[in-house]
């Protein structure tokens, strides 16, 4: 097979993720929208503690490991410090819509002009699969052993209907479960990162990504999962796409 | 070293009057702290300022023995008439204080019905300024000129100069006048 | 230059600015709600950069940004926002990330209240977060040292790569005194060779994070006991009055020391042999001070706007426990000199 991989991955470092995990190929697709624009020199990651925290191994920019759930608020930080940088906070959704919500909010109500791409894979990667505000209804996790409910557990956590009618800039939810939709990812990413160069403001891409360990399937099934069961749940598209100022 | 508090409800002015006292020490050369009452103790109940004025270092910027008590309600009175240092200045807004109330016998006591004075003049926010005329004529550490100046140079400077302030000002220090 | 009335808030705001800060993030809380109120329209004047954030955390945490930016960023707070801030504090420390960040105390744990006091003694000066650190701590008794002091807070920062907190109180924040302000300054924003921003071609992977992945498990002990040792030698600051020949040494910072200073000279017109010795840094403490004492002394009087006398344990190990030591706290009232004396008049015969 015959393929061209960014010079902004490091082949060199392991970075430890679990076989069929999502963060690999985001990863990948980050870099690539990045060197499609030609911005490859320009990026500066902000990474949450937990699975994306890896990130920091497999792409070589310059990056910062922020605390947990402040990562969007720390880049946010950056930006402001350094406003020719592309700013990208990569939160998981236990960070980006549990510890971190308020951030995640204020930062969108601000429009502060960064890139947040929420990888979403419904649990708490890292510290076992417990429930995350994501987690489905019925999906069962170490914290809802008997299946997720809305009267035990809370509503699910669906952002665009959270953020869905505010102001910011670009908001959209992606998956990475097949060639197409890997590729339409990567076209989100390439236009969030254009926003950001145009001034535009706040751009949030949710990523549906697998999680074979915490969901106990394999890599395959996991992609079936996404497929036939979470983006029913989460429908992907782009609820956000203001437009904004000219280049 | 001088030592005046200021005080009264929150709204009279008093912590303005206290800044005055500063900036007019400042211009002077000389060394200054102004400590105010501040947060929930400034919404709508009592305000009050701690000047204390020296030629070298200010050690505690708290007033621990004031030579001069400036009140504009009665609760200021209450509150600090006992820590004046005997031979001291009190200023009384007489618009606002029952005129039977009895006063140590070791201080001097200045009458003045700022509220009314600065009414009369259609500048009610001036009762501030009516008592400083006072102090500056009552109190020997003051030189009335010069405070009369002092005024005029604070409000210049924050771009706001009322000619009405020199009147109350001067209408303040006749009350007091009238009285040593 | 001509001295300007101006409030301590305010000073330690503008003199951040003259050092070249550029970045401030933070929320509102009392007494310290003037410095945020301050840079919000003299920050804009500036061309820099100032956020109400939506949290304190927030406001720590978007600082951790801009100074792993290189910026020299501030965040200010009072009590307990102090708590909220310790997260980002920790994180500050283990990523050896320099910043300044000022907690006007106040009273009491829980809510307590907004009046001026020393509430926070325990938590600023033993790393009120998780894990081993410490910040360094300067402790400003006037608006003329919050100023000087909140100048080279930034330098200090760098110099170690390390937070640096500005420890001051209700009173010296919102009083106004005379002040002379130090002149505006520029950051190079790009001279450090850590500081984050675009990889630049050829140039190594810069990380922020822990920095024992840096330097290794077996380095990063090493690293950090030499960086704390290296602190406690070279910033000890502190200010002696009348100890040469004083019987009973007071002990205070802050707004507490000014008292003291009143209670020296109240005490000295009666014959008593009273000094003050004014720790500056209260982390390094400044044990150089108590070293230098002489052998007159009988006994330290611990004077703190607290209840507990949050410092008696330091001066009782910077004095190698070789002298009694006593407390005299206030809690909701100012400290009163009257009182320091009657409490040193006691001790004097007691000792």
């Amino acid at each position: 097979m015959n393929f061209k991989v960014s010079k902004h991955i490091d082949l060199n470092q392991q970075a430890s993720w679990c076989p069929g995990c999502g963060h690999g190929i985001i990863c990948r697709i980050i870099t690539d929208a990045a060197d499609k624009l030609g911005v490859g020199d320009r990026i500066v990651t902000v990474d949450d503690v937990a699975c994306g925290q890896f990130g920091q191994y497999a792409m070589d920019y310059n990056s910062i490991m922020g605390a947990h759930g402040r990562v969007v608020a720390t880049a946010a930080g950056v930006k402001r410090a350094r406003p020719d940088a592309l700013l990208i906070a990569r939160p998981g959704d236990g960070s980006a819509y549990s510890i971190g919500i308020e951030s995640t909010i204020s930062c969108a109500m601000r429009n502060e002009n960064i890139l947040t791409i929420v990888i979403n894979n419904s649990v708490f990667g890292m510290t076992g699969g417990q429930m995350s505000p994501a987690t489905l209804y019925g999906m069962k996790t170490s914290t809802s052993p008997f299946g997720r409910t809305a009267e035990r557990n809370g509503s699910m956590m669906d952002i665009t209907k959270l953020l869905g009618q505010s102001d910011m800039a670009y908001l959209a939810r992606c998956s990475v479960d097949s060639i197409a939709n890997i590729n339409k990812t990567q076209k989100c990413i390439e236009k969030a990162l254009q926003k950001q160069m145009n001034g535009e403001g706040f751009c949030l891409i949710e990523i549906l990504s697998p999680c074979p360990t915490n969901w106990k399937m394999t890599p395959a099934q996991s992609m079936e999962f996404i497929r036939n069961t979470q983006s029913k749940a989460l429908p992907l598209g782009e609820f956000i796409d203001r437009g904004g100022k000219e280049a | 070293m001088i030592e005046v508090i200021c005080s009264g409800f929150g709204g009279q002015g008093v912590l303005v009057a206290g800044m005055i006292l500063a900036d007019a020490a400042i211009e002077e050369g000389k060394e200054v702290s102004w400590y105010p009452s501040y947060g929930f103790e400034m919404r709508g109940g009592a305000a009050n300022c701690d000047v204390k004025i020296n030629d070298g270092e200010i050690p505690s910027p708290y007033c621990l023995e004031p030579d001069v008590v400036y009140t504009l309600n009665e609760q200021a009175i209450d509150t600090y008439e006992s820590r004046l240092k005997p031979g001291g200045v009190l200023l009384v807004n007489s618009t606002l204080v029952p005129e039977g109330r009895t006063y140590r016998d070791d201080i001097v006591v200045i009458k003045v019905p700022a509220t009314e004075i600065a009414t009369e003049l259609k500048n009610e926010r001036g009762t501030n300024i009516v008592m400083l005329g006072a102090m500056a004529c009552a109190s020997p550490l003051y030189d009335e000129e010069k405070m009369r100046a002092a005024v005029e140079h604070y409000f210049a400077k924050k771009g706001k100069n009322n000619p009405k302030n020199a009147m109350c000002f001067d209408r303040g220090a006749d009350a007091a006048r009238s009285q040593l | 230059m001509a001295k300007e009335l101006i409030k301590g808030n305010e000073a330690l705001a503008e003199s951040c600015l003259r050092a070249g800060c550029r970045f401030f993030s933070g929320y509102p809380i009392t007494p310290q709600s003037d410095i945020l109120e301050y840079l919000c329209w003299r920050m804009d004047e500036l061309g820099g950069s100032c956020v109400q954030t939506e949290s304190e955390l927030a406001g720590i945490n978007m600082l951790f940004g801009a100074a792993s930016a290189g910026a020299r960023a501030l965040t200010t707070t009072s009590g307990p926002g102090f708590s909220l801030k310790q997260e980002g504090i920790s994180y500050l420390c283990a990523s050896d990330v320099p910043a300044v960040i000022a907690n006007v105390q106040r009273i009491g744990a829980g809510l307590g209240d907004i009046f001026v006091g020393q509430g926070d003694y325990w938590q600023i000066t033993r790393g009120g977060g998780h894990g081993d650190y410490r910040t360094l701590v300067l402790a400003p008794a006037s608006v003329q040292e919050t100023a000087d002091l909140a100048y080279i807070s930034f330098d200090l920062a760098e110099k170690y790569r390390h937070p640096v907190i500005i420890a001051t109180d209700g009173t010296i924040g919102e009083m106004m005194e005379s002040v002379e302000l130090p002149p505006m300054k520029e950051h190079d924003i790009d001279k450090f060779d850590w500081a984050i921003r675009p990889r630049q071609e050829g140039e190594k992977q810069r990380v922020i994070w822990n920095r024992f992945w840096d330097l290794g498990n077996d380095e990063y002990p090493i690293y950090l006991v030499n960086k704390y040792k290296e602190m406690e030698e070279n910033e000890q600051r502190w200010e002696c009055v009348q100890t040469e020949d004083a019987e009973i040494v007071l002990v205070a910072y802050g707004i507490s020391s000014r008292v003291c200073k009143s209670a020296v000279i109240r005490a000295r017109k009666e014959g008593i042999k009273l000094g003050l010795l004014r720790p500056i840094t209260l982390w390094p403490f400044p044990k150089k001070a108590f070293e230098a004492l002489g052998p007159q002394v009988k006994a330290f009087l611990d004077v703190e706007m607290n209840i507990l006398g949050q410092m008696q344990d330091d001066i009782i190990l910077a004095d190698g426990n070789r002298h009694p030591v006593e407390f005299y706290g206030e809690y909701w009232h100012t400290i009163d000199e009257n009182k320091i004396l009657a409490k040193v008049k006691e001790m004097l015969e007691k000792y």
